[in-house]
């Protein structure tokens, strides 16, 4: 299958099925299932959500420089993802509890998580960022879809405790295909587990189209497993912030998980290490620079009479800001300490792990002494 | 003192687990109202309850995956793999998850996880059903390794690895489970020795034999046995496979100048090739002989009626401890070169 073809099947674009509030023109289009999901979202919140974006994008733009002057050893770009990642994240309480991939720096931008936090895994210079209990956000998890799981087991104990916070699980289209995520819809279904499956449905795993995972809508895939599946337009913050809010209502009100396939398109590289020209086109990629998430929200905003040069000053400031922490943050990650590479490998002492540290503590020291003399 | 068999000791154990600490939570196939194909977890669901004792959908990645959640949120669940050989499907989330999350997280997030695996052949069965899967777990960081061999042990060695605040692969010889012991049920974890300490199950001078799980009581088998034709062998349960106890088997190996490592799995990059080379480096200036391996082939787990061939039985241990010795053995005639 070509990415040509992709089209062709209604991957990513079937009409009628998908949840669009907010059309690429910025029109706003009347949903009497998910309007009342947004009823409460005036200008200053739709500002609000604009300005979110523009930080991320602006976050991300930063750190892919800093990946490309050496100071990052890799970044995986979220360009093109702000609405599905903002909208969602947006969407959550500050107690529900997140496992994401790695791509989901927006949601760890919500979620308090700082630029050093974000950086300092890209930059080599530790195994995480953050700690996931203040931030309630699991460490990212690289293994595609391992983390769907670790979701539903949170969410079947948040159950068994009378907790009414919900998991959620964000993963791309490629991680469909993994026993994991299969396995996490099973579970959650079986349990009722209050986890919301968050599939950012970008077009592409690293070189593999879409269609080469399914040959269906993504969405589809719940109602076999027993949960409802809903794709929404994952370029329309607004959609996905409903979409998402009806999604955790009613796994709240324990009537368990549900699935969401937020239809977006990765603008850019898997990583700083990949070429997307080997595999798509320029025109794949005109086409959705059209159905831009900020810019529609935008027009938005300009129709609904906001002041946009307020919108616009206030966006740039915090992106400005956000931007020269992140550009601050690179040069105050040290480098770790060598011995530092035996810490946490177990919780308790352990006698082997001990004598081997010894040992390369005595060696390091050799080099110690030959400075002395 | 009870006398109870060693599947009722970690019964025992188990249960009292789930009353001492509310976190504790069993997951696994078959193991709440069926009470486990063993029965090891037999009458623990309807004490505890659907909540605490799960019977679980078929997906070992399923069940560990989501007990990685549920430790994420301060649970311990102990795992039970139904089949050594039914492990596989579940070894990223050991090896990429559980085995790597508290370091990943910088030590903010803890997996005091158990997965207990029924391991070892002896029993006749099909395919999966027989197999020693150790070293793929003691080459992994961040997890402990340990296999009982007794009732008493079972009964205190599965509390401690639930009291673990690392994740612990707890191992359990199959073909043991029905022999009786002595276990005593009032046992506090606080007085027991760790499950990371081997433990000298024969006293012997002349070489030292370690072996853990089904082997053990074959290896004093042997030790009777060898003990007739005037050689004394010291047998070591090894306990804790990751970490090995090396202090135990080193003071011994000092002592009586010869070892043999003997398990069921194969020869190759096992816990056996491991503990050989380790004592090889530890004390050399002390061995008489080269450290002996006797071990299961390196083959896939063959049908049951060849696994008498497969597994080490008393007269190859009893094998190994002559060509320890240098007394006359299978390799006698045969060149290094060959050997």
């Amino acid at each position: 299958m070509t990415p040509s073809d992709r089209e062709a099947t209604g991957l990513l674009t079937r009409p009628g099925d998908l949840v669009q509030l907010l059309d690429q023109a910025g029109t706003r289009h009347a949903n009497p299932d998910f309007d009342p999901w947004v009823a409460d979202v005036d200008t200053d919140a739709l500002a609000a959500l604009h300005r979110d974006m523009v930080v991320v994008r602006r976050l991300d733009a930063e750190a892919t420089a800093l990946q490309r002057q050496g100071e990052l050893g890799l970044w995986p770009p979220l360009a093109g993802q702000e609405a599905a990642q903002i909208g969602s994240a947006r969407a959550l309480d500050d107690e529900d509890f997140v496992f994401s991939s790695y791509r989901e720096h927006a949601v760890a931008w919500l979620r308090g998580v700082q630029p050093v936090e974000l950086l300092s895994v890209w930059r080599g210079t530790a195994a995480s960022g953050w700690n996931p209990y203040e931030k309630r956000m699991a460490v990212p998890q690289i293994i595609i879809g391992a983390q769907s799981l670790h979701a539903v087991g949170w969410a079947m104990g948040a159950k068994v405790q009378g907790d009414e916070h919900v998991a959620i699980s964000y993963f791309g289209d490629g991680a469909t295909s993994e026993g994991d995520v299969n396995e996490a819809f099973v579970f959650a279904a079986s349990f009722d587990a209050p986890v919301v499956f968050f599939c950012q449905n970008n077009g592409w795993a690293i070189s593999e189209p879409v269609g080469l995972q399914s040959k269906q809508p993504l969405a589809r895939r719940a109602d076999g497993f027993g949960m409802p599946g809903i794709r929404v337009d994952g370029n329309d913050v607004l959609a996905v912030l409903a979409v998402t809010r009806w999604a955790l209502d009613r796994a709240r009100r324990g009537e368990g998980p549900a699935f969401i396939e937020a239809v977006t398109y990765r603008m850019g590289p898997h990583t700083t290490a990949d070429d997307p020209k080997r595999y798509r086109t320029d025109d794949d990629l005109a086409a959705w620079r059209e159905r831009d998430p900020i810019s529609r929200l935008h027009a938005l905003l300009a129709a609904s009479g906001a002041d946009m040069a307020a919108v616009d000053a206030d966006a740039k400031a915090a992106a400005d800001r956000a931007a020269a922490d992140l550009r601050a943050a690179i040069t105050n990650i040290p480098d770790p300490e060598p011995m530092s590479v035996f810490d946490h490998v177990y919780a308790e002492p352990n006698s082997h792990l001990e004598r081997q540290k010894s040992r390369y503590a005595r060696y390091l020291a050799m080099f110690d002494e030959e400075d002395d003399r | 003192m009870t006398t109870l068999t060693l599947g009722k000791a970690l019964n025992e154990g188990l249960r009292r687990a789930l009353a001492d600490d509310d976190t504790v939570v069993l997951m696994g196939e078959d193991i709440g109202t069926l009470g486990g194909v063993f029965r090891i977890t037999d009458g623990l669901k309807a004490e505890f309850g659907g909540d605490r004792v799960v019977d679980t959908p078929l997906s070992e990645a399923g069940i560990l995956g989501t007990a990685v959640g549920l430790a994420y949120r301060g649970f311990r669940p102990v795992v039970e793999i139904q089949f050594d050989g039914f492990v596989y499907p579940g070894f990223d989330q050991i090896v990429a998850q559980v085995a790597k999350l508290h370091y990943r997280s910088r030590g903010t997030v803890k997996m005091p996880m158990v997965i207990r695996i029924p391991f070892g052949g002896g029993i006749g069965a099909a395919e999966h059903h027989s197999e020693s899967p150790e070293a793929y777990f003691t080459h992994t960081a961040g997890l402990r390794v340990i296999a009982c061999s007794n009732p008493a042990d079972a009964y205190v060695m599965i509390r401690q690895a639930i009291a673990s605040d690392d994740p612990v692969v707890f191992l359990e010889p199959k073909r043991r489970y029905h022999v009786k012991g002595e276990v005593d049920l009032d046992a506090n974890l606080a007085d027991a020795r760790p499950m990371g300490v081997a433990t000298v199950v024969a006293s012997g001078r002349d070489v030292t034999l370690v072996t853990y799980g089904a082997l053990v009581q074959t290896a004093k088998d042997a030790a009777t046995a060898a003990a007739e034709e005037g050689v004394s062998v010291e047998v070591i349960d090894l306990r804790s496979l990751a970490p090995v106890d090396y202090s135990t088997i080193e003071a011994s190996v000092r002592r009586t100048g010869r070892l043999v490592v003997a398990h069921e799995a194969g020869e190759q990059g096992g816990v056996g090739a491991e503990i050989a080379a380790s004592i090889t480096e530890r004390c050399f200036e002390f061995l008489e002989a080269a450290p002996v391996r006797v071990t299961g082939h390196d083959i896939p787990y063959p049908p049951a009626k060849l696994e008498q061939h497969h597994l080490p039985d008393l007269d190859r241990i009893l094998d190994g401890v002559d060509r320890a010795m240098g007394r006359p053995n299978s390799l006698s005639d045969v060149s290094e070169v060959d050997a």
